[in-house]
């Protein structure tokens, strides 16, 4: 993990969420959202990060922001650590990471217009002034493909693709190096869908842009992704390039999970073998001992409920977290 | 069951809104049909037409039929309609949280069904409630019938609407969006447990769904809308394998796959879906945004034609589609 094109590096990151009860307000017990997680990504690269809800994706792609003061472990962005970071120049720092959220109708303030949305960050960040302010806005919404005249409406006047052009134009503002996209396309409709998937390629390749990607839906992780993160329980599982992890599945959920989507083409999918999973994910306040998906897992034997598995190397890039590999 | 021409107009301060337009499809006995679509396309407004829950005003039947078990439902009485709504068909909604009652225990919302239909009293109806839910696969049922929705998981959830759904054996469910808001492996045991209900009991469903790997992995025949109207219907694999008109064939190429190799670009269709209350209604709806579109497109409206056996398309330029998938 020492290539020197890390644009950031994730170390041991764990992040609890105390569960306070009573009336002396007193911690009873951790929300392990977070546990243990060590990832990095290349400069210019995409990485997919994927699991069920609740296995801690946005809270990782949070902390990695420093939205969250993390529990344990380091984020390391262009070799500085974020979290001995204060004021001015943590601030400076934040103008190169940004985010992308998931539902464009709650993340867009309904009083501000198109305009005033996406150039907020530069007047934050001093960034712009007068005719060079108006100028930039216009500049960015013609990026993300909306019409300049559209800066004075308001978000209720747009679709939700459209919306979440906003938000993409409003992401881009300082000319970021790092974007964390949460969820960007689930709440569209599968034509906006595309075309929204089809903007964000295009402006990764123009700006030079990193993206981590956190979705639900496998094949629009896969066919954005350059590598993809495997998360269950707040734990990495599997991660490794996006045509291997497709091509050659080795986590027991992995596989599960991939089985699980079907395939828009019936003849293609009457064929598939489907492992179904039962039950739901576990609590994160108390997860399963040993290895946290051994209750639901199809591959599970002896020691697996004992010892939690590490992220173990398999040959290139791959790698994977379970002890029947 | 068949529905024959089914309109159902709002009027609304834009002027009249045409939600659905003209629809027409029918239902065997097991067999389940899928309703494809984006959005405000009309598949929600359909279904509900069909269960006459369209809230009026704004919304009216304006015409059609719909003729279930021999007789027109749009032509009953409300107090017949009761008969049939929650007992003969039932309805799957999208999101179990707010379809659930968050201040019923999940046994009254069970037993209340069953009481109203069945005329059970209470304790058998508990009984039953039971039963459901063990049918449903739920573990521990008779623990947890005392519960409250928000004690359940969301899949969980779903479990119990589809027991209410399947308390009274009805002959049809239509299922809105089951799986919007459940994770991938959840979506597969729920649907799973619809598919084997079916076979057990016989019912017919109607599954309304964005989601085109579900379709293709679940329904037998698929109805694809555009604008309240349907543009396309046929056998699963006739749709899926040779898309006649250039919305279905977009939808079908705009989504990824995961058994192919990755594709650069994904096909993307441009534009927007139309503002239903600014739609010409003697037009194609799907024009503005057809790469195909010629002059006749804007003059005349294209309706369902018959391309090969069961398959319709309502499209004039269909026979040049495939021109469109050597393009890419």
């Amino acid at each position: 993990m020492s290539d020197i094109d890390v644009l950031v590096d994730v170390k041991n990151v764990r992040m609890f969420f105390p569960v306070i009860a009573g009336v002396m307000r007193r911690k009873i017990a951790d929300v392990r959202a977070v546990d243990d997680v060590s990832l990095f990504i290349r400069k210019g690269e995409t990485l997919g990060l994927v699991g069920e809800s609740g296995c801690g994706k946005t809270t990782l792609g949070r902390c990695i922001l420093k939205l969250y003061k993390i529990t344990s472990g380091e984020v390391i962005f262009e070799g500085v650590d974020l979290a001995k970071l204060r004021g001015e120049p943590l601030r400076k720092m934040r103008r190169h990471m940004q985010l992308i959220f998931q539902d464009p109708y709650a993340s867009l303030d309904p009083r501000m217009t198109a305009g005033d949305i996406i150039g907020e960050p530069l007047l934050a960040h001093n960034l712009a002034k007068g005719q060079q302010y108006h100028d930039r806005v216009a500049e960015l919404l013609s990026i993300v493909e909306l019409e300049p005249r559209m800066a004075l409406r308001y978000p209720h006047e747009f679709s939700g693709g459209q919306r979440q052009r906003i938000g993409i134009a409003r992401a881009l503002a300082c000319r970021p190096k790092f974007i964390v996209c949460d969820e960007p396309v689930s709440a569209l409709d599968v034509s906006i869908q595309a075309q929204i998937i089809k903007l964000l390629t295009d402006l990764k390749e123009e700006l030079s842009l990193t993206y981590l990607f956190i979705a639900h839906d496998l094949s629009v992780v896969r066919h954005i992704s350059d590598r993809v993160a495997v998360m269950y329980l707040g734990k990495i599982v599997e991660i490794t390039n996006s045509d291997e992890l497709y091509a050659n599945p080795v986590h027991p959920y992995t596989q599960a999970l991939l089985s699980a989507v079907p395939i828009p083409a019936p003849s293609v999918d009457r064929l598939r073998k489907r492992i179904v999973l039962t039950g739901d994910v576990p609590s994160p306040i108390n997860p399963p001992s040993g290895c946290y998906f051994h209750p639901r897992c199809h591959k599970c034997a002896d020691g697996c409920n004992e010892k939690d598995p590490e992220l173990k190397n398999i040959g290139g890039e791959h790698w994977v977290a379970c002890h029947r590999v | 069951m068949d529905v024959k021409n089914l309109r159902t107009y709002f009027y609304v301060k834009e002027g009249e809104l045409r939600a659905v337009d003209g629809l027409t499809y029918s239902i065997k006995q097991r067999e389940c049909v899928a309703l494809v679509g984006e959005s405000a396309c009309g598949k929600s407004v359909s279904a509900l037409s069909i269960l006459r829950l369209i809230p009026y005003p704004p919304g009216i039947i304006v015409g059609g039929e719909i003729i279930f078990e021999g007789r027109d439902i749009l032509k009953i009485s409300e107090e017949e309609m009761r008969q049939i709504r929650g007992g003969r068909i039932a309805m799957v909604f999208q999101e179990p949280m707010t379809s659930l009652n968050p201040v019923l225990t999940i046994n009254r919302q069970i037993s209340e069904t069953l009481q109203l239909h069945l005329s059970m009293d209470k304790e058998t109806a508990a009984l039953e409630a039971v039963n459901l839910l063990k049918l449903v696969g739920m573990p521990d049922p008779e623990r947890r019938i005392n519960d409250y929705p928000h004690q359940f998981s969301g899949g969980m959830q779903q479990r119990i609407m589809i027991a209410m759904a399947l308390s009274c054996k009805p002959s049809l469910i239509i299922a809105d969006e089951p799986t919007t808001s459940v994770d991938v492996t959840v979506q597969a045991q729920l649907l799973d447990l619809i598919n084997n209900l079916r076979d057990q009991f016989n019912t017919s469903i109607i599954i309304i769904t964005h989601n085109l790997g579900i379709v293709a992995r679940y329904a037998d025949s698929v109805n694809v809308m555009y604008a309240g109207r349907l543009v396309e219907k046929g056998p699963t694999n006739a749709i899926y394998e040779n898309p006649r008109h250039p919305y279905t064939l977009g939808l079908i190429a705009s989504v990824p796959r995961l058994d192919l190799p990755r594709k650069k670009n994904l096909s993307v269709i441009k534009g927007l879906p139309p503002n239903l209350a600014r739609l010409v209604p003697t037009v194609c709806a799907f024009s503005p945004r057809c790469k195909l579109a010629v002059d006749r497109c804007n003059k005349e409206r294209p309706e369902l034609e018959m391309v090969e056996k069961d398959h319709y398309v309502a499209c004039f330029r269909s026979s040049e589609v495939n021109q469109l998938v050597e393009d890419g």
